[in-house]
This record gives C-alpha cells, sequence and structure tokens, in this order.
C-alpha cells in the first residue's frame, strides 16, 4: 500500500493522534495528582497510566510508520 | 454501523422522552476534553485532503487503489460495523438482558466472517467486482443488478441520516449539545473527507477509530473488574444486586420463548440469526464487504475478515461487560426508556454512565471522541457505498453509458455530497416524525435476506438462470416486506410469522428473514427449472465448479487462511462452551 504510491500508512496517522492524546492525557494525570477528579478508583491514577500507555504506542507507531525521505 | 442486527436496541435512543436540553446531560466535558474532539476532526479533515492527490483515478476513488494488507481491510471491515449507536444499544441490552446479547457479537458474526472469508470472498475477489450488485451482474444480468442496486442505494442513503439524527440526539443527552449543530457538524467534516479521498479516506479513517474506541472504552470494564474483584466478584454482586435473574449464562435460558427476557427461541437464536440475518448481513451487505475487496490480492481478501473475526469476538469485552459491571455496581437502578422518571435514568445510558463513573477530564473526552468517531464512520461507510454503487451500478450502465473515467469520479465526489444533503434532509424528516425510523431500519434488514440468498446460490449453484436470479430477489423482498406490513397492522399475525405471540421484535426480524430467505430459495430454483441457463464458460470466476481457485499448498500452515479460521471457529466455540 505504502511502496506503490508512497503513501504515508495508516498506522503513522494512528500512531500520531494516539501521541497527541497520550500527552494531553498524561498532563491531565499529573495535574489530578493534587487535584484528584470526582471519579470512582481516581486513586489509582488512571489518567496517568493511560496516558503513558498511549505515548509508548503512538511513539512506536510513529517511529516505525515514519514516512521516508527519498 | 451493524442497524440490521441491532435496530430494535437502536429505537431505545428514540423512545426516550424529551431530555430537556442542557438540564439532562450526563456529562460535563472540560477544556482538555474538547482539545480532543477538536484535535480528532482536525485529523479527519487532514487525512482526507492529504489522500485527495491518490484518488484520482475510479479505482483509486471507490475501491481504493485495491491495495490494502489483510490488516487494515480486516480492522476497516470490523470498524464499518462497530458503530456508536450499536455500542451503546448492546451495553444497554447487556444491562437489560445480561449476557444473551453477546449471541449478536458470537453466533450472530464469527461463523458468518469466517465463510465470507473462505466461501464467497474467492468469487468476489476473482471476479474483479466493485461491489455486490456488480456481481448480480456479472452472474444474472442486468436486472439484478438494477433492483439491488437501486434498493441499496436508497437504503444507504438513508441510513445515514439515521446515523446523524442519531448522533445528534446521543449528543444532545450525553453533552447538551445543540441538535443543528451536531448534525451539520458532523455532515460537513463526513462530506469533505468522502468526497476528497473516497474509499481510501474512509478506510483510513475507519482504522482510526477502531483505535479509538477501544483505547477510549478499554478503560471501562478494566477499572471495572479491578472494582469488583474480578469476574467471580462481578458476579457474586450481580447475584446479590438482581437475586432473580440469569444475566450470565448464554443457551440455558433459551428452551422457551417464555424462559428468557428477551422473548426468543433457540431455533431463531441458531437459524435467524446465526444463519440467515448473520450470514446475510456480513455477506452481501456492500457496505462491509466494499472494504474487504479493497485488498491488494486474494489472500489478503480471505484473510481480512479472517482477522476481523478475533476483534469481533473481543468486542463483548468493551461492550457487553460495561453493562453487566453496571449491574453489579451502579448505586441505582437503570428504568426502561419509556418509563424514564425525575431522577432516574434509562437502559440505554448505561455505557455514558460507566464513563463518567471511571473517567476523569481527558478519558472522558478519548471516550465521547470514540463514540463521535463511531457515528461519523457510519455516516462514511454508507455514504462511500452510495457513491460507489450510484456511479457503477446506477449511472453508467442506465444513465451515461461511455464516458471517461475521470468523469465518473467526478459522479462519485458530486454524488458523495448529494448523498450527504439527502441524508441531512432525512435526519431532520426523523427530526420530525420518529416512526420513520423504524421503517427505514427495518426495510434495511427486510432486503439483505433475499439478497443473501440470490448470492449465496449464484455463487454455489451453476444452474441458476438470470430469471430466477431476479425473480427471487424481487419474490424474497416483497415477501418480507409483505409480512412486515401484516404484524404492524394487524399483530395478531406476529403468531403465525414468529411462531409466537410472545415473540419480540427481534425474534420477529429473525423469524421474517428466515421465511424470506427460503422464499427467495425456492422461487429462485422453481424459476430455475422452467428457464434457460447461461452457459458454463460465461460463469468461469463466478461460480464453485466453474472456477480454478488458487492453491495455499504451498503456504506454511500458519500462513493460510482456513487455519486461522479453524483457530478463530475453535475460541468460538470454547467461548460458547464457558459461558453457556
Amino acid at each position: 500500500m505504502s511502496e506503490e504510491h508512497r503513501i504515508i500508512p495508516v498506522w503513522f496517522f494512528v500512531g500520531v493522534i494516539l501521541l497527541i492524546y497520550g500527552i494531553l492525557i498524561l498532563a491531565t494525570g499529573i495535574y489530578e495528582f493534587h487535584n484528584p477528579p470526582s471519579t470512582v478508583l481516581a486513586n489509582l491514577h488512571p489518567a496517568l497510566w493511560w496516558g503513558v500507555l498511549l505515548i509508548i504506542l503512538g511513539g512506536l507507531f510513529v517511529y516505525i510508520h515514519m514516512p521516508k525521505k527519498s | 454501523m451493524n442497524l440490521s442486527l441491532s435496530f430494535p436496541l437502536a429505537l431505545l435512543w428514540f423512545a426516550a422522552p424529551d431530555p430537556a436540553g442542557a438540564a439532562k446531560r450526563l456529562i460535563l466535558l472540560h477544556p482538555v476534553d474538547m482539545a480532543i474532539i477538536v484535535i480528532y476532526f482536525a485529523m479527519v479533515l487532514g487525512i482526507g485532503f492529504y489522500l485527495k492527490r491518490y484518488t484520482k483515478s475510479g479505482e483509486g476513488f471507490f475501491l481504493a487503489g485495491r491495495e490494502m494488507t489483510a490488516w487494515v481491510a480486516g480492522l476497516s471491515f470490523i470498524s464499518a460495523n462497530l458503530g456508536a449507536l450499536e455500542l451503546m444499544g448492546w451495553a444497554a441490552a447487556s444491562y437489560q438482558y445480561g449476557i444473551l446479547a453477546a449471541h449478536w457479537y458470537w453466533i450472530g458474526a464469527i461463523p458468518a466472517i469466517l465463510f465470507l472469508g473462505l466461501v464467497m470472498m474467492p468469487f468476489y475477489y476473482i471476479s474483479k467486482t466493485h461491489s455486490v450488485p456488480g456481481y448480480l451482474k456479472l452472474r444474472y444480468g442486468e436486472s439484478a443488478r438494477g433492483l439491488a442496486a437501486l434498493m441499496f442505494s436508497f437504503m444507504t442513503v438513508l441510513m445515514a441520516g439515521i446515523d446523524m439524527y442519531a448522533m445528534a440526539l446521543v449528543m444532545k443527552v450525553v453533552l447538551g449539545w445543540n441538535m443543528h449543530f451536531s448534525i451539520w457538524v458532523s455532515a460537513v467534516t463526513v462530506a469533505i473527507y468522502v468526497a476528497l479521498g473516497g474509499l481510501f479516506s474512509a478506510i483510513f479513517n475507519e482504522v482510526l477509530q477502531f483505535f479509538l474506541i477501544w483505547f477510549g472504552a478499554l478503560l471501562i470494564p478494566i477499572l471495572g473488574l479491578i472494582e469488583t474483584g474480578g469476574w467471580s466478584g462481578l458476579l457474586a454482586r450481580i447475584h446479590q444486586n438482581f437475586p432473580q435473574g440469569d444475566y450470565t449464562h448464554l443457551w440455558r435460558s433459551l428452551g422457551s420463548f417464555a424462559d428468557n427476557p428477551m422473548g426468543i427461541h433457540w431455533t431463531g437464536i441458531v437459524f435467524g440469526l446465526g444463519w440467515v440475518i448473520s450470514v446475510g448481513y456480513w455477506t452481501t451487505d456492500f457496505l462491509v464487504v466494499q472494504r474487504v475487496i479493497a485488498s491488494k490480492d486474494i489472500r489478503a481478501a480471505k484473510l481480512a475478515p479472517i482477522i476481523g473475526s478475533y476483534f469481533k469476538m473481543a468486542v463483548p469485552f468493551i461492550v457487553i461487560l460495561p453493562g453487566l459491571l453496571a449491574l453489579a455496581v451502579l448505586p441505582f437502578k437503570l428504568v426502561p426508556a419509556n418509563a424514564v422518571g425525575p431522577g432516574q435514568h434509562g437502559f440505554n445510558e448505561v455505557l455514558p454512565l460507566m464513563l463518567a463513573r471511571y473517567c476523569g477530564p481527558g478519558l472522558l473526552g478519548l471516550g465521547i471522541t470514540a463514540l463521535i468517531a463511531g457515528f461519523m464512520s457510519g455516516m462514511a461507510g454508507n455514504v462511500s457505498a452510495f457513491a460507489t454503487v450510484w456511479t457503477y451500478d446506477l449511472y453508467r450502465p442506465f444513465i451515461r453509458k461511455g464516458a471517461s473515467d475521470s468523469h465518473y469520479v467526478k459522479m462519485g465526489r458530486t454524488c458523495t455530497i448529494l448523498g450527504m444533503l439527502v441524508s441531512i434532509g432525512t435526519a431532520y424528516l426523523a427530526m420530525q416524525f420518529i416512526s420513520i425510523m423504524d421503517y427505514v431500519q427495518a426495510l434495511f434488514s427486510i432486503f439483505i435476506a433475499p439478497l443473501f440468498g440470490t448470492v449465496l446460490l449464484g455463487m454455489l449453484w451453476k444452474r441458476v438462470t438470470p430469471a430466477a436470479g431476479f425473480w427471487g430477489l424481487l419474490a424474497g423482498s416483497a415477501s418480507s416486506v409483505t409480512m412486515f406490513l401484516l404484524v404492524k397492522f394487524n399483530h395478531s399475525m406476529l403468531a403465525y410469522i414468529a411462531l409466537s405471540s410472545q415473540a419480540k421484535d427481534m425474534a420477529e426480524n429473525m423469524y421474517r428473514a428466515l421465511w424470506s430467505w427460503l422464499i427467495c430459495v425456492i422461487v429462485t430454483v422453481v424459476v430455475t427449472a422452467f428457464t434457460k441457463p447461461k452457459p458454463v464458460e460465461q460463469l468461469t470466476g463466478l461460480v464453485y465448479g466453474c472456477t480454478e481457485l488458487p492453491s495455499e499448498g504451498h503456504l506454511p500452515l500458519w500462513k493460510r487462511p482456513v487455519f486461522w479460521a479453524g483457530v478463530s471457529l475453535v475460541l468460538f466455540l470454547v467461548l460458547q462452551w464457558i459461558f453457556w
């Protein structure tokens, strides 16, 4: 799909959006350390861990499928 | 969106009383949530603008260049079916009926998807058809193609409008958003990215949506199971809160219509849902089949649905489990949508309620984006399928033959915009006359079962004649409409059509589909006996017995589609056994 027409693979776009969302959610998770939301199990800091997971996965997708300069 | 399987649940939303705007909103978004939603809209539009340069030919615009890998086609195939209304509808159903709702994801999907991959996909792919009506043209001729294309394009445009209205209504209930704002913003965004990038754009955005739905919804079952202390803790809490009900068994209560809250008998589930409705939907609804036809080779085309089957099998984890968790952890009981009083919540609000229970700012935005993405991909799927069928199966053969490829691409882009405008009109019509939704969605399911009979016989039996294909399809569709209207205007007919006066909407749909499929098959067989078949040489690439299928014997076992289909089938059977 990507070689013949040099289309940026869909996985790169997936990686970019997961990475951006990961950064935003991680930042929210850090802020919530001192201002926890009124949700159930907020003491587990789900935003923090979910943000880290999204950054790792998004980063991997972006790194592996980064469009190469010709 | 899998509305042909789930439309009675969708109606739960429309039966709900006016939520009185913002006063009843379930969720309050924060700036970070709004940023996440805005980034999603920017991304889908950006993808549309980027892909426009690759969709200048008909093959590029309508079939994404037939270059999709098995994974991209497989995720897109599942994603096109994973609509937001379905997610919320089935979460509501699992709160109401328990794990019985999982039948629609397991027996109602897995055997059918594997059947598509192994049996039917080779013919769609080898025949090089661009659509399901296109296959009917090759197999039966113009009349069968014209009938199927006309019904399909009419229904898809109306369905996109129903999606649009549903999204606006859900956003109003959940977030308090203005309905006109939701309709126009979603419609304009979808129209832009599909008109620019065609099927390429629709598929890219569906893959994106697939990840957003999973990462947006996955936290609910994870945190829910932590709160309940795992599966055994969940069961204990459900039995404590609802001692009378059986919410955790798939088959035990299906021996009689009266023994289960769905009012369904196991024969309806196995033959109606598991055979006619499910196989009909997954193998002949062009909205999902189009994604697989865009695969780069026949092995990818066979593997794509099989890959999709694994993810489909896992969807109950993010849809059914939240409903069961709600039974265990919510401190109040939900009620039917038409019985919601002040301070109460309906079944259909279960997924947003669970989202709000566990997800704070940021995560909430991700969950809402997942729902919006689900709605928009449903609209995009309908509109991109409409553009292909209208241009290739109606405009080119019946209105303007022999025009240039670029002319048809222009027509594809134009009818995407026009289709979206008609859909907006449908959304406003549904806003004024809610009963129209009932008819539109029922008609959609009415059409699928006989079409399945026509395509299946055409692929497996070389004797079937062109006249038989047309008359079988017409008789099956007409009988389905007749049965629907008979029950609508004389409810006592339900006892004859659904075999029980206690049968609910879902049971009625299943039996109606079963009868209309049988009528289609019988008429096709009878007409075949009295009419002349096509010469065998004209059936090459279209029918079993007349087509040489590529051998996979040289491939190692783990690269063969049949091996992965077998693994998927075993997993499916194990799930039935575990939750029996």
